[in-house]
C-alpha cells in the first residue's frame, strides 16, 4: 500500500530539492526521453520557467504521439451534496447551512436524459458527497445501472470505498474512479480535513491501491492546488503514479490539478495561488514525465486557458458542467460546489476544439467490453 | 553501489556467468574467478547428476557462488517441472533458471510454457529466474506468478548482437518490481554497460566470455563494464541529447505572456 511508501518520502527534503534545481538539471531532464521523478522535479522547479516554450513543444509532440489530435470529452453529474465531511475549502462542508439533496432514481434518469440533449456524451462522471447511509454502495449501484442505459463509460468520484465495494460497483458497469488526495502533506492534511472519514489520511491515500486490486479500469488522481506548495504536492503525486503503474499495470491513469481561486464571500482563502503560467508548466512537465497519462482540465478553468492548452498536453475535458445536484434538469438553481469558469455549451466547446484542429471524442469505450468481461469470468 | 538482492540473498556482483562453451573447464574456472561473479548457471544436461565428482561442477563450486541450475533442453512446462525437481535433488538448491526452448535452432524461450512452469514451480517452493522474451506484458505476468526475477533477452542467444530489444527492455525495467537481468545476446562489454546504464539489475553473460580470444581478460572487461554501467545509472546520467528542440517561429506559449 502506498501509505508504506509515502513514509520514505520527506516533504521538506523534496521541497528543498525542487527549489535547489538548476539550469543544468532542467537541461538534463529536457534531453531525456524518459524522465525520473527527479527530472520531473526539475521541470516543475522555478529553474525551468525560462524553458516553457521548449517544454510546450515536447509536451505537444508526446501528446500527439500517444493521443493524436483528439480531445476526450466528459460531463459530471452531481448526485448528492449531502456530506458528513468538513473540508474547510468545500461548499458542501457539513456545517454549511444549505439545502441538501440526494437525487431520487427518477430525478437521476431525468438528468441523464437532459445531459444527452446537450451533446452526444458517452463519458459520464457521477459525483457524490460522503453519506454512506443514504448514498452508499447500493445507491451508487443503482445509479450506475440506470446510467448504463444512456452512457458507455461510467466513472465515479465518491468517498474512498473498500476493495470489495469497488469490485461490486464494477459489476454494475463502473469503468473508472476518481479520488483526489487533495494534499500529500500528511502533517497538515488534517488542518483541511479535521473531521469525518475524510480526516483519515491513510484510508484515502490507499484508495487507489484498493481500486487497483479491484481491477478498476481507470484511476483518476489529483491534488487540490491551493492548500500546500503545489510543487511538492505534485512530486508526491508523481511518486504515487509511478508506484501504482508498477503495481497495477492493467490500469489506466489520469491526473487533474484543480486550482482554487480566492473566495469572494470571505470563505476559505487558498494558501497558494497557481498562475496560468505555472499551470502550463506543470501540464507540460507532467506530459514530459509520463507520455501516456491522461491529463484532464475541468470547467474550473477559463475558456482562454483551456483553448490554448488543448493542443499542448491536455487530453480530457469536461464541458457544460453543473456542479450542483440535479443541475441539468431537476434543480437548476441549487448551490454549486465550486464556480465554473467555462460556461460555454458542450457543442460550443466541441466546435472550438475542431477550429483548433482537434477531434472531440465523445465515445471511446463500448458497453459490449463490459459484457464480454462478465461473460469470460 | 547498491547491493542486488534476489529472493533475500545479497549479491555484490551484478554480473552472472554461464558455464557452457568454454574451451576447458580450467579456463572456465579462471574466468569465473576473474569476473568476481557470485552466480553461475549450469545446464543440468551437462552434468552427470549421479557423479559427486563431476568435473564441470567441481570447477564451479565455491562457497561464494550461488549455483543456478538451468533446465536448458526441456521443451515444455511439464518437462521443466520434472527437470527442476531433479535439479533440486542433485544440486541441493531451490534456485532455478527456467529455460524452455522447444526450438533447437534459435533457442528462443517459449513464453506460454515458461509462464505455466513458473506458476507451478513457485508453488513447489522454487526460486524461479525465468529466461524469457523481452515482452513487458509477459514479464508482468511472470512477476505476478511469483518469479524472483525476469531474465529477458537482449538478442537471440549466442549472437553477440547486444541490446536489439532495448526499447522493450526499457519498458520492462520501468514496470518491474523484481530485478531485471538481461540475458542472452550481450556480445561486448559495452552492451552490458548499456543495459546497466538503462537500469537493469544485472547481466548474464556466457558466449561472449567463453569464446573470446582470452576469456579471462574478457571476464574482467565484463566485470568492469557492469560496474561502470551500474555506477552511471546510480549517479544519474547526464545530457544524452534525445530531444533536439528547434525553436518555433510562432511560439506556443506566447499566450502565457499576454
Amino acid at each position: 500500500m502506498f501509505s508504506e511508501e509515502i513514509v520514505k518520502l520527506s516533504w521538506d527534503k523534496i521541497t528543498r530539492s525542487i527549489y535547489a534545481k538548476t539550469e543544468a538539471d532542467v537541461r538534463r531532464a529536457l534531453n531525456k526521453e524518459h524522465c525520473t521523478v527527479d527530472d520531473f522535479m526539475a521541470l516543475i522547479s522555478p529553474a525551468a520557467t525560462p524553458h516553457l516554450e521548449e517544454m510546450a513543444l515536447l509536451s505537444k509532440r508526446y501528446t500527439e504521439e500517444r493521443f493524436g489530435l483528439t480531445m476526450s470529452l466528459f460531463i459530471p453529474l452531481y448526485l448528492t451534496n449531502s456530506c458528513a465531511n468538513s473540508c474547510v475549502y468545500c461548499g458542501f462542508h457539513i456545517s454549511n447551512p444549505m439545502p441538501r439533496t440526494i437525487l431520487t432514481f427518477e430525478e437521476m434518469e431525468n438528468e441523464y436524459k437532459a445531459i444527452k440533449a446537450l451533446g452526444p456524451f458517452e463519458n459520464i462522471l457521477l459525483v457524490t458527497g460522503e453519506n454512506p447511509a443514504k448514498a452508499g454502495v447500493p445507491y451508487l449501484s443503482k445509479a450506475l445501472d440506470i446510467a448504463k442505459k444512456y452512457f458507455a463509460n461510467l466513472k465515479i468520484e465518491v468517498m474512498p470505498l473498500k476493495m470489495e465495494e469497488y469490485k461490486e460497483l464494477t459489476q454494475h458497469g463502473l469503468n473508472g474512479v476518481i479520488c483526489f488526495q487533495e494534499t500529500y502533506n500528511k502533517e497538515r492534511y488534517n488542518l483541511y480535513h479535521p473531521r469525518g472519514m475524510k480526516s483519515k489520511f491513510d484510508w484515502r491515500v490507499n484508495a487507489p491501491d484498493r481500486m487497483g486490486e479491484a481491477n478498476v479500469h481507470s484511476i483518476g488522481m489529483g491534488v487540490l492546488i491551493g492548500l500546500e506548495d503545489w510543487r511538492t504536492d505534485v512530486t508526491f503525486l508523481a511518486h504515487h503514479l509511478r508506484y501504482l503503474q508498477r503495481k497495477y499495470w492493467r490500469t489506466k491513469y489520469s491526473v487533474n490539478f484543480p486550482r482554487m481561486r480566492p473566495a469572494e464571500n470571505g470563505g476559505f482563502q487558498p494558501n497558494v495561488i497557481m498562475s496560468d503560467k505555472e499551470l502550463a508548466q506543470l501540464t507540460f512537465a507532467m506530459r514530459i514525465f509520463d507520455h501516456d497519462v491522461d491529463i484532464s482540465y475541468s470547467t474550473r478553468e477559463t475558456p482562454f486557458i483551456r483553448d490554448h492548452m488543448a493542443p499542448l498536453g491536455v487530453t480530457t475535458m469536461s464541458a457544460e458542467s453543473k456542479t450542483e445536484p440535479g443541475g441539468y434538469y431537476t434543480y437548476p438553481q441549487a448551490l454549486e460546489q465550486f464556480a465554473v469558469s467555462d460556461e460555454r455549451t458542450a457543442i460550443e466547446v466541441s466546435q472550438r476544439l475542431k477550429e483548433l484542429g482537434l477531434e472531440p471524442v465523445w465515445k471511446d469505450w463500448d458497453t459490449s467490453f463490459d459484457i464480454i468481461r462478465e461473460t469470460v469470468k | 553501489m547498491e547491493k542486488l538482492i534476489i529472493a533475500g540473498r545479497e549479491f555484490e556482483s551484478r554480473l552472472f556467468l554461464g558455464s557452457g562453451k568454454f574451451r576447458s573447464n580450467k579456463q572456465m574456472k579462471e574466468a569465473i574467478a576473474a569476473s568476481d561473479t557470485e552466480m553461475v548457471t549450469v545446464a543440468m544436461k551437462r552434468v552427470d547428476l549421479n557423479d559427486k565428482e563431476d568435473d564441470l561442477l567441481n570447477h564451479i563450486l565455491n562457497p561464494k557462488i550461488q549455483l543456478l541450475p538451468n533446465t536448458s533442453g526441456v521443451r515444455n512446462a511439464e518437462e521443466a517441472v520434472f527437470a527442476a525437481q531433479m535439479a533440486r535433488e542433485a544440486f541441493g538448491t531451490n534456485w532455478l533458471k527456467l529455460e524452455i526452448h522447444p526450438d533447437p535452432k534459435y533457442l528462443l524461450p517459449d513464453s506460454i510454457e515458461t509462464l505455466k512452469a513458473t506458476e507451478q514451480l513457485v508453488k513447489l517452493g522454487f526460486i524461479v529466474l525465468p529466461y524469457c522474451q523481452a515482452d513487458p506484458t509477459l514479464c508482468k505476468h511472470l512477476e505476478e506468478a511469483g518469479a524472483a526475477t525476469v531474465m529477458p533477452l537482449g538478442a537471440p542467444i549466442g549472437t553477440n548482437k547486444g541490446l536489439q530489444t532495448r526499447d522493450f527492455l526499457r519498458i520492462i525495467i520501468e514496470q518491474a518490481n523484481i530485478p531485471v537481468i538481461v540475458d542472452a545476446g550481450l556480445g561486448a562489454p559495452s552492451h552490458a554497460a548499456e543495459a546497466m546504464e538503462m537500469g537493469a539489475s544485472a547481466c548474464l553473460v556466457n558466449t561472449a566470455i567463453a569464446v573470446a580470444g582470452n576469456p579471462v581478460e574478457m571476464a574482467v572487461a565484463f566485470k568492469e563494464a557492469v560496474i561502470a554501467g551500474r555506477r552511471a545509472y546510480e549517479a544519474g546520467l547526464g545530457t544524452v541529447g534525445h530531444n533536439f528542440i528547434a525553436s518555433a517561429s510562432s511560439p506556443l506559449t506566447a499566450f502565457l505572456y499576454e
